[in-house]
């Protein structure tokens, strides 16, 4: 008793977030792994460029009145005739190539961050009730997912995008049209999360703390999520980590294809899209620029998604 | 075993029918085709003379049927954009792109399998390093980015290489190919390395995964107790005992590269299905998106089911729990 009273006396120590994220393990995998820690620098710049895109370029792209065909078709800046206010040049209505790649990576990161988000939330419903409840519940659920993935994911995107386009009336389309593609991509990326929740749910459903749990009355509701979900998101931050690069990529490919983002709000795919009219016209910086810039910001997601899924595995340790 | 050939193909069936109906939803629910079929001064008589003769008035159900059974025996209707049999249209396109995803498979093959290796046995060396590091850029690359890279290079920059279409085809009965001129051979080598870049990395690292495996075992120690020399256990007694799965993976990914090949088409306006489907959902011409959508479902569950009978006939455990693991693997 007294023992106890010496331990419950010592004040547990109140550290910050940022301590214990100095602390951790993960802070120390990713110091020493210089591929991840430049990956996660550069997708913080792509992250503030997009969000910060106003302060740091003159001209909103979209913005009709702001551009100016004098300023039409300048090539990057370093070239011969490039000008200085227009680093990376002009397309053939004036806009700053800069200037639209910012803000299209707006549009691309927030529909691909809402796509996780969506299929994070199905994802984890699903793969929670199937795991829990088992049985019929757990095979009608799963059986869903297996059909949606023996189809190509680029099909059933393409679809979807093409249905709600033709049930849409007309004027909505285009004020929908992120929508839409997070509903379309979403479509077939909560199967990769159902199934991860499952797997970690069925072995942590055995466990004699949820066994507890359900002895002493807990609703299986309150079990799902206060007790098992918590110990399932490890595996599935990295699920997460790797479906952003996806959604960017799909996404991007969709609005290449002209079933994505209009012209009049796009995204990188769009740009690329757009700049795609251009390529035998000599102004490759209207095409090379925004693709470039995709590129780099599918790959750094997809580094920092490799290291995660190496750094959170035990195996590994 | 009958009992298991029998719950392949019936699963594989529910998919098949799953997919018809959502052919058939779009088909029938998305727009009126009788809207789309007729011109606006069309007479009341002839729309329901149209209505009628399309089986627009019977019930959901035998439609439905209908499309099942017309669609098993390959008529998808009349293209509601340039009155054609669909059939015909998508037969016409079918060999550019089995011909462009036949060159990418045999290239990520001739390609993939020497750099697997070679990362497998040079583990820590920098070539190894350098190639892993390009495998996740390869995963990362947009396909239709790459395409345009190398249109900017190869045709744009150094005028090496056609940037679009097939070249000239020679017509072999009612296989057109573009295999036997040299123009359709230089139009074949962009587009083929753009598909093929995502199956070369996965051929990688499937091949370095197992031959890492593979190295380990007892058979390969006692390859080197005999003094072989190094290339004959690598490449005889090693890379051997990895083809399998290597084989597998190739056979499934064929119907995920036609549905792929839809984005590389179009990069490089190369006039297979994908382009036509693509277009078919520009001009909302639903009996050819709904074929299109079949036929190469159709393919992909068609390998899907094939490859798992045959992993049934060599692995008896497979047998007994349903047999989900290689169409899993493939997703």
């Amino acid at each position: 008793m007294q023992q106890h009273n010496q331990i419950a006396a010592v004040p547990y120590p109140q550290r910050s977030f940022l301590t214990r994220w100095r602390e951790s393990d993960l802070w120390w995998s990713l110091k020493h792994s210089p591929l991840a820690l430049g990956a996660a620098i550069v997708l913080l710049l792509i992250v503030l460029g997009a969000a910060f895109a106003p302060l740091l370029v003159s001209q909103n792209p979209f913005d009709m009145a702001q551009l100016d065909l004098l300023n039409a078709e300048l090539p990057p800046a370093w070239e011969v005739e490039g000008q200085k206010e227009f680093l990376l040049g002009t397309d053939n209505q004036g806009r700053d190539v800069l200037a639209a790649i910012l803000y299209g990576s707006r549009i691309s990161l927030l529909i691909g961050a809402a796509t996780v988000a969506l299929s994070f939330a199905i994802g984890i419903t699903v793969g929670l009730a199937a795991g829990y409840f088992g049985g019929r519940i757990d095979n009608f659920l799963m059986r869903i997912g297996d059909t949606i993935l023996s189809i190509p994911t680029i099909l059933v995107a393409i679809l979807v995008t093409s249905m709600f386009r033709q049930i849409l009336p007309a004027n909505l389309r285009e004020a929908m049209a992120a929508l839409i593609l997070v509903l379309a991509i979403s479509m077939t990326s909560w199967v990769q999360y159902a199934r991860t929740v499952r797997a970690a749910t069925l072995v942590e459903r055995r466990k004699e703390y949820v066994q507890a749990a359900t002895l002493i009355g807990v609703r299986p509701l309150k079990i799902m999520l206060s007790h098992i979900l918590p110990n399932t998101l490890t595996p599935v931050m990295v699920t997460a980590t790797l479906n952003l690069g996806l959604a960017i990529l799909v996404e991007a490919t969709l609005s290449f294809l002209g079933l994505g983002m209009p012209a009049t709000q796009p995204s990188l795919g769009t740009l690329i899209r757009i700049g795609n009219q251009y390529l035998f016209s000599g102004q490759w910086w209207v095409i090379l620029f925004p693709s470039v810039y995709l590129c780099i910001l599918v790959l750094a997601v997809n580094l920092l998604g490799d290291w995660l899924r190496d750094a959170l595995n035990p195996r590994l340790k | 075993m009958l009992a298991f050939i029998l719950r392949r193909i019936a699963s594989a069936a529910g998919v098949m029918l799953t997919v018809a109906f959502l052919a058939f939803l779009i088909f029938r629910f998305v727009g009126d085709p009788v809207d789309m079929m007729l011109n606006e001064q069309a007479t009341q008589e002839q729309r329901d003379a149209l209505r009628e003769r399309l089986g627009l008035n019977d019930s959901f159900l035998i439609q439905y049927g209908k499309f099942v059974a017309r669609a098993a025996h390959g008529d998808f209707g009349i293209s509601f954009r340039n009155q054609q049999d669909v059939s015909t249209l998508i037969g016409e396109r079918f060999p550019a792109t089995l011909e462009l995803v036949l060159v990418a498979t045999a290239l990520s093959l001739i390609i993939g399998i020497p750099l697997g290796v070679i990362t497998a046995i040079y583990r820590r060396s920098v070539l190894a390093e350098t190639v892993q590091f390009a495998s996740i850029v390869g995963v990362s690359l947009p396909s239709f980015a790459l395409g345009i890279f190398l249109i900017l290079l190869f045709s744009v920059k150094l005028g090496w290489l056609p940037a679009f279409g097939r070249g000239e085809t020679v017509d072999i009965g009612f296989w057109s190919t573009g295999l036997l001129t040299s123009s359709g051979r230089r139009a074949l080598i962009l587009p083929s390395i753009t598909l093929a870049l995502f199956q070369i990395t996965l051929v990688l690292r499937l091949v370095r995964a197992e031959m890492l495996e593979t190295l380990r075992t007892d058979f390969i120690k006692f390859a080197r107790a005999r003094g072989l020399p190094n290339w004959i256990i690598y490449f005889r007694h090693g890379l051997r005992n990895c083809l399998m799965p290597v084989i597998t993976i190739t056979g499934m990914q064929i119907g995920n590269l036609i549905a792929f090949a839809l984005i590389t088409e179009t990069v490089f306006q190369w006039p297979g299905m994908g382009m036509l489907f693509i277009q078919a959902v520009t001009f909302v011409d639903i009996p050819v998106m709904a074929a299109y959508l079949v036929i190469v479902s159709f393919i992909f569950v068609a390998l899907n089911t094939v490859v798992d009978l045959l992993y049934g006939f060599v692995d008896p455990r497979l047998r007994a729990k349903g047999a989900m693991g290689a169409s899993h693997a493939a997703a």
